[in-house]
């Protein structure tokens, strides 16, 4: 199929789905169908595109045919097209959890209408060619992310939407600010261009500024320390079925625009502004993460700081800035998507099953639900690094590009930082899945457990397969660092 | 003229991030508006400031220097839209938490 049409299936595929769901509001499992329909389409466009920029080709879409730098670009490059496929994957899984274990009134307020705008938000960030559309791609997935949020129930529930919203805006009125001013010394807005004019060195003071600015939003959005405490302050408020879409993906389309903008745009190949800040900032949030999470009592809470300890991995990845090291970040990107949302489902399925996830009132799960223990297993071991899973890869590479820089404070804290991750699923295993059973409900439904078993399978397969995709990931780093096939695509092949 | 809007600029995100700071809700909803007027502004100052100048040339010539540079005013009309929009969903937000 021909790439333009396979883009605009991954952009408008989302938002008919959300209308069609928006016309059902009375019939909540028809408007389930719709979305998990409508995800599935996006999924095979998303695999599709892969398939096709596999080789490092890139393909643009001249919205209006207007010619670049005027007009909008969609560009889908071997990253974009990763990042959607993957995200996709977690979105279905996602909606799947939804239509089983939501509270009913979740449902009744068009709740499939605003994961869908979400869905369309994160595709459009990752396949949009210009600063300010990548803005309004943010917007778009922000509000829906806000509706998401409101509807949690409570004070505390309240407290942490609130926090959230707020927070947020903040880091959107950064990045407004930033592209103004972008707009204001450059001229143009678009990727491509830019990357041309930051290419000639005698510019490359003029961005030090915005690009100060974009550094706060997109660490906002991305949850590097010290801009990260409302993440597990938020997080864990929401039910696991739309935590792990939140943890899934919303950090990482942060960090998605951290490598776009700081990796390929702002960069000459060698490096970007702020790389030593960023290098620092990395460190602090993986030792800082981690910390947060062996001193937390409560699996969501654990796993909430978690993120800010994976988060500060890719970004290290993206500050290391060698080709090994950025395609140890997009291998650790995609790997991540998969696994924590994964362990957010799969702590959905522990409080269905006992009614809480506490570590000090939940204990046994193992023995009374073994299926649940395994499925705990997979996705924890990976995130903790263990071959042959996913997460053994991504970090080894990681590890290989520091040490052959001779980079080895960075050393230190990855391998630091590995078995601090060890520690902490351990304690969750000892005090959930170990001992005698107390009390315990039903096991978890069949097609909840297939659908966490499906993600357990793939990271496995990631895992046995990592060879082939970490070709893919560094096609995908090639891309950003050497991005001739990106500037062609949006420059050249006019319309 | 620009001095002006530099000024103009600097005050509304002072006094936004004043409000931001006061801690109740209604003085984050202000503050949050206040700087994103600023923003809104200095995407407009981005392009450069023009008297009286059109954003589309009709009379056919191609005088750019007559011309103000309209995509500055495209990108400000969206960020206007969208910050209303935010505004809107603040505001149900606060008075669904003070009504329960």
């Amino acid at each position: 199929m021909n790439p333009e049409l396979l883009i605009l299936i991954a952009l408008f595929t989302p938002l008919i789905g959300a209308i069609v769901a928006l016309l059902l509001p009375t019939r909540p499992r028809a408007a389930a169908w719709t979305a998990i329909v409508a995800s599935s389409i996006t999924l095979a466009a998303g695999l599709a595109l892969v398939q096709l920029s596999s080789d490092g080709s890139a393909h643009a879409i001249h919205a209006g045919n207007w010619k670049a730098p005027f007009g909008l670009v969609l560009v889908s490059d071997a990253f974009s097209a990763i990042m959607i496929a993957v995200s996709q994957l977690v979105i279905l899984a996602s909606l799947i959890f939804c239509a089983f274990t939501l509270p009913a009134h979740f449902h009744r307020r068009h709740i499939y209408p605003l994961i869908l705008t979400l869905s369309m938000g994160t595709s459009g960030a990752f396949l949009t060619g210009d600063l300010f559309n990548l803005y309004v791609w943010f917007e778009v997935l922000l509000l829906s992310s806000f509706a998401l949020m409101a509807m949690i129930r409570g004070e505390k529930g309240r407290a942490a939407a609130w926090r959230y919203v707020v927070i947020n805006l903040v880091s959107s009125l950064l990045f407004l600010t930033a592209a103004g001013l972008i707009y204001g010394k450059t001229g143009t807005l678009n990727f491509a261009e830019l990357r041309l004019r930051f290419a000639e060195a005698e510019a490359s003071f003029l961005i030090d500024s915005s690009a100060a600015l974009l550094f706060g939003a997109f660490g906002i959005k991305a949850a590097l320390i010290p801009l990260a405490f409302w993440l597990p302050r938020s997080y864990p408020q929401l039910p696991p079925a739309l935590s792990a879409l939140f943890a899934g993906l919303l950090t990482k389309v942060g960090l998605y625009a951290f490598f776009r903008v700081f990796g390929m745009v702002f960069s000459n190949g060698t490096t970007f502004p702020h790389q030593d800040v960023l290098f620092i900032i990395a460190i602090i949030t993986m030792v800082g993460g981690v910390l947060g999470a062996v001193a937390q009592g409560d699996m969501r809470r654990i796993l909430s700081f978690h993120i800010i300890s994976q988060v500060g991995y890719m970004a290290l990845a993206l500050a290391i800035f060698t080709p090994l090291a950025l395609t140890a970040g997009i291998f650790y990107l995609g790997h991540h998507i998969i696994v924590k949302a994964n362990l957010f489902l799969v702590t959905g399925l522990v409080e269905r099953h006992v009614g809480s996830s506490d570590l000090g009132m939940v204990r046994g799960v193992a023995r009374s639900s073994p299926l649940i223990a395994l499925l705990f297993a997979v996705p924890a071991l990976s995130l903790a690094g263990l071959p042959p899973l996913s997460g053994f890869f991504a970090k080894f590479a990681l590890l290989n590009s520091s040490l052959s820089i001779h980079e080895w404070t960075a050393a230190a804290a990855i391998v630091l930082v590995g078995l601090l991750t060890v520690f902490s699923m351990l304690k969750i295993w000892r005090a959930v899945f170990w001992g005698e059973p107390a009390k315990s409900g039903p096991g978890p439904l069949k097609v909840l457990a297939l659908t966490s078993g499906i993600l357990s399978v793939i990271t496995i397969a990631i895992g046995l397969a990592a060879g082939p995709l970490i070709d893919l990931a560094g096609q995908a780093a090639n891309g950003l660092l050497n991005p001739e096939a990106y500037l062609d695509a949006v420059l050249h092949s006019q319309p | 003229m620009e001095i002006l809007i530099s000024a103009t600029i600097g005050i509304l995100v002072a006094a936004g991030i004043y409000r931001l700071l006061g801690g109740t809700k209604v003085d984050i909803i202000v503050g949050l508006v206040l700087i994103s007027q600023g923003a809104n502004l200095i995407i407009l100052a981005s392009g450069g400031l023009k008297h009286n100048a059109p954003a589309i040339l009709t009379d056919g010539t191609k005088n750019t220097d007559a011309m103000a540079d309209p995509l500055p005013q495209a990108l400000v009309l969206t960020a206007i839209v969208i910050g209303f929009g935010i505004l809107a969903f603040m505001l149900t937000l606060l008075t669904r938490s003070s009504a329960k």
